[in-house]
């Protein structure tokens, strides 16, 4: 293959990230080009079109559904309070009069003379639009959002639920194959962004729900523990938008997987500062992955160090396995063969040669390794 | 873009879910063959996020394979000058991920329903389906479009000349729900109104502003008629539009090609018809990718396609397992496995879906995840396999009341002649025998079917190139692209105790012959190529049945194939594995080495 590919992700020491905060609808930009911002800071607000009742006249007057529209004592656009008459009509000479009234308070949106539907929209539901990250806004989109700029610690992580959050980083294990456990996490811990080893547990997640620690960032998770978690099984994976009151991002994959030593040192050199963190996770075309962003010194303009990213594999580039049966290993490449090579299950692909750091030399096909960033 | 006269130069690529995959064709002769394959991951992530970045992998592997320069400053030189180039350039795609879609009808079983086939039909996910009658408060119903945000919505309702009051009614609660679309907030939501003719003005005031309506014919014109090409055909029109190219680099891609681009389900159905009406037989071809399954069928040439978006091998494979539960694999797994192992494997193997099993333990899990995935497939394909593409389909009268699916489907496994697989489980499978008895674990077949494989993944070009260069796609086809695996024999019928169940009286070709009674519950292969014949009697014993009544023998000429032919014993109508665990275990043992599926362990 002329170029290995493998669809790293990012970790990276310092880097200048670009962060587009758009709101769902159109509304108001309440910041300026050049603010200083913080995570929680508003930087725009709209308001989402409020819930709908519809009413049905017809049967509530015994009209036709031509006529609802002559029946109304409440024109389109007109506000109404909840048992507020807004229809009706007489029979009988005028002798009998039947009413509709509001079911909700709210404003008439429509009439219709084919079902005698009255469409009643409550008010506006307000929606703001927090900066998530510390930063510089360096753009405005009119009546859209804003584009932050900020200089950060970038972690990607492989997968994640919930959505956007942000604590304190507190590092509760003390090496990166050590297991974040229930019994770890403390009072303390609430309102944090607590980092975990090669995996969280089911127990672990509970606690810290209880504890209220707002984002866990571990190497693993079970998927049994998942599906506990959430009641459901993941199936297609969008996510960031679970009913969970905190959100958790996963660096290297499902079941016990050592957190990557470089992932794990960059989060510890930095345990008290804030981070920004987003479990959602789009594994599909145009893929979003969970992300940790740890803002360093806004104002701060050196240099940012080079994105690592994925390249082209040469003997010595560090790797990490990324299935079975050496998931997790990291080692060196020692060899890249060019020609095919067959593999237990007899398919012959291509593979390359690894040391691991155990010692342990192997064969991997190269579609079954990723790249590691060297510091 | 243009095509040149003289084609004698061939590149073609597929850009999957996961992988892309490029073919170099040349005439050697007068004859059109296979050059070289390559193959790289597809990069719709990051770093590169740009399919063509994949395609130009993918080239370069074809390059380096051949001696051919085929690339020059990362574009592709056309026309060949005899060494280097290529005349022509041309690309499937199926890259850009699933349709989700809300439908609504006005009566749940059947405007609802007809929509709701007409959805699954063009290939998408049915989010949820709303009705005047689905119990729900209007309020509720609201909310839950609001709430869903589909890529996409198919609102159906009332016979044409009959009441518009309800579907008018649907069209006010979408209007009220102000739907966002899932993908950007730069477009209106498409909204497809197949409903009764006599509303569409009424449905034009409500959602003409507020969404993007197109409207289409009614997909239910009167009660016993059901019209649902129309509707699909604009469903698959809006896919491609909104949201396949969604994929990175799309636009990129389509500057670089030399005839639109495909997408990939089009492009395979091409080739199942093709193979229908060349042999006048009823098909059913399948092309399991990383995200999605698509099924074919020709029956009483009557074509029909089903693409199950969220059913594949990577990308979608958590959602096999969700699907299907983790039981229905675990029944396929010949060696104990610990349940939350086995979960996790198939995860990681969603959030890494370019990895490829390295040990026969993963290739087992992976070809057994696949016989679910197939199954699923075929099961959504048999449901919504109902109606001629674009022609109109008539129900009774008696049936208008009774949508049930049961017994409509078209598809009909007695009279099935010929499956034939795709994909990077069955292409790629290491032995033959794997992609022969994964199809007829997950089809199964019933009476005599013979089974083929496309060798290397190439039914997607072949099927866009039909469309440009008919003889270049049928030579390469024939000659280097569809393997016959050979010829599956099973009656159908079940017993409760294991008797006998077939006998076999055959001569081959080759001067020998098969004399054997084979008992229930056994599954047995007999070496037998293509080109050579078996001729004589099979006999179904003990209440099983093979087509021409219980017990009854019939009269044949079998043509083997790779593996050869393969009598399968085990049952039909219900098909079982055994419940108890150790039971179960050898039975699938006993059949994967009489078939002699896997190497001995590693």
């Amino acid at each position: 293959m002329a170029h290995a590919y493998t669809p790293g992700l990012r970790v990276t020491a310092r880097t200048k990230l670009r962060k587009t905060r758009r709101l769902p609808l159109t509304g108001d930009v309440i910041v300026e080009v050049g603010d200083q911002v913080k995570a929680d800071d508003i930087v725009a607000r709209t308001e989402l079109p409020g819930a709908v009742t519809p009413l049905n006249i017809v049967n509530r007057l015994g009209i036709v559904a031509e006529d609802a529209p002559h029946c109304m004592t409440k024109e389109i656009g007109e506000k109404v309070e909840m048992n507020e008459v807004i229809a009706e009509s007489s029979s009988f000479f005028g002798l009998f009069t039947s009413t509709a009234k509001a079911p909700v308070d709210g404003t008439i949106e429509s009439v219709s003379d084919v079902t005698g539907q009255v469409i009643i929209r409550q008010a506006p539901v307000p929606v703001e639009l927090k900066a998530y990250v510390d930063g510089k806004v360096v753009d405005i989109l009119e009546n859209e959002g804003v584009v932050l700029e900020t200089n950060c610690a970038f972690i990607q992580g492989i997968f994640g639920i919930g959505g956007e959050t942000n604590g304190e980083i507190a590092v509760v294990v003390n090496a990166p194959e050590r297991t974040l456990t229930g019994t770890m996490i403390k009072d303390s811990h609430a309102g944090k962004i607590i980092i975990g080893g090669d995996m969280v547990t089911l127990g672990a997640i509970q606690k810290a729900k209880k504890a209220g620690v707002k984002g866990i960032v571990a190497g693993g998770i079970d998927d049994t523990d998942l599906k506990e978690l959430l009641g459901y099984d993941i199936g297609v994976a969008i996510t960031g938008s679970e009913d969970i009151p905190l959100s958790i991002v996963i660096t290297e994959g499902f079941g016990k997987i050592a957190m990557a030593n470089r992932t794990f040192q960059l989060l510890r050199q930095h345990e008290g500062k804030k981070a920004s963190i987003n479990g959602a996770t789009q594994i599909r075309a145009g893929v979003i992955r969970p992300e940790v962003i740890i803002t360093q010194d806004i104002s701060d303009e050196s240099e940012a160090t080079e994105d690592i990213v994925a390249g082209s594999m040469s003997v010595g580039t560090q790797i990490r396995a990324i299935r079975e049966p050496y998931f997790g290993h990291i080692g060196t490449v020692t060899e890249l063969p060019s020609e095919l090579v067959a593999l237990p299950t007899e398919a012959k692909v291509r593979t390359l040669k690894a040391k691991f750091e155990n010692g342990e030399e192997v064969t991997i096909p190269r579609a079954n390794v990723e790249i590691i960033e060297k510091d | 873009m243009s095509i040149p006269e003289n084609i004698n130069v061939i590149l073609a690529t597929d850009c999957g879910s996961t992988t892309t995959k490029a073919i170099l064709i040349e005439k050697v002769g007068d004859e059109f063959r296979l050059r070289v394959r390559g193959e790289a991951p597809t990069t719709v992530e990051a770093p590169f996020e740009d399919v063509t970045r994949g395609v130009i992998n993918a080239i370069e592997e074809v390059e380096e394979l051949s001696g051919r320069q085929i690339l020059k400053n990362s574009d592709i030189q056309t026309p060949s000058d005899g060494m280097n180039g290529v005349d022509i350039y041309i690309s499937t795609s199926s890259a850009g991920g699933g349709l989700q879609m809300m439908v609504s009808g006005v009566v749940k079983t059947m405007t609802a329903e007809s929509a709701e086939r007409a959805a699954l039909g063009a290939g998408s996910i049915v989010m949820d389906v709303i009705a005047s009658n689905d119990g729900r408060l209007p309020h509720e119903r609201i909310e839950r479009i609001r709430h869903l945000r589909p890529d996409m919505i198919l609102l159906s309702g009332g016979i044409d000349g009959g009441t518009v009051k309800h579907v008018v009614e649907l069209a006010e609660l979408i209007e009220a729900a102000k739907p966002q679309p899932r993908l950007g907030s730069g477009y209106k939501l498409p909204v497809i109104y197949a409903g009764n003719k006599e509303a569409r003005d009424k449905i034009r005031e409500r959602l003409e502003d507020v969404t993007d309506l197109q409207v289409v014919d009614n997909l239910r014109p009167t009660l016993e008629e059901e019209n649902l090409a129309p509707a699909r055909e604009k469903i698959h029109d809006l896919f491609m539009e909104h949201v396949m190219a969604q994929a990175p680099g799309y636009k990129k891609l389509m500057h670089l090609t030399d005839a639109p681009i495909m997408p990939t389900p089009g492009a395979v159905g091409l080739l199942i018809q093709a193979i229908a009406e060349d042999e006048e037989i009823d098909v059913v071809g399948v092309d399991i990718g990383g995200a999605t399954t698509d099924v074919f069928s020709v029956f009483e040439e009557t074509f029909n396609r089903t693409v199950s978006a969220n059913l594949g091998m990577s990308y979608s494979v958590a959602n096999v397992l969700a699907e299907s539960g983790l039981e229905n694999i675990l029944r396929w797994v010949p060696f104990e496995i610990d349940n939350a192992d086995l979960r996790n494997r198939i995860v990681n193997k969603m959030i890494r879906p370019t990895t490829i099993p390295q040990t026969l333990t993963e290739l087992k899990i992976e070809q057994a995840i696949a016989r679910e995935a197939l199954r699923l497939a075929f099961e959504q394909h048999k449901s919504f396999a109902t109606s001629l593409k674009g022609v109109q389909r008539a129900r009774d009268i008696s049936d208008t009341f009774d949508q049930s699916m049961a017994g409509e489907t078209l598809v009909n496994l007695e009279s099935l002649d010929l499956i034939v697989g795709s994909g990077g489980v069955l292409s790629h499978a290491p032995r033959r025998q794997q992609a022969m008895l994964m199809m007829i674990d997950a089809f199964l077949p019933e009476g005599i079917t013979e089974l083929a494989v496309d060798s290397i993944f190439m039914m997607p070009q072949l099927g866009v190139l039909s469309t440009l260069h008919r003889q270049a796609a049928t030579q390469v086809f024939e000659k280097d692209c569809l393997i016959r695996l050979g010829t599956c024999i099973a009656p159908f019928g079940s017993m409760r105790k294991p008797k006998e169940a077939l006998k076999i009286d055959l001569e081959l070709s080759s001067g020998e012959s098969i004399s054997e009674t084979l008992p229930y519950g056994d599954l047995i292969t007999y070496p037998l190529t293509f080109e050579g014949t078996a001729t004589g009697e099979i006999t179904p014993l003990n209440g099983l049945d093979l087509g021409k009544g219980k017990n009854s023998p019939i009269k044949v000429e079998l043509r083997g194939g790779i593996v050869g032919l393969t009598f399968d014993a085990r049952g039909r109508r219900p098909f079982g594995l055994p419940d108890d665990e150790s039971e179960r275990l050898s039975k699938l043992l006993h059949w994967y080495e009489s078939m002699n599926i896997y190497p001995d362990e590693e």
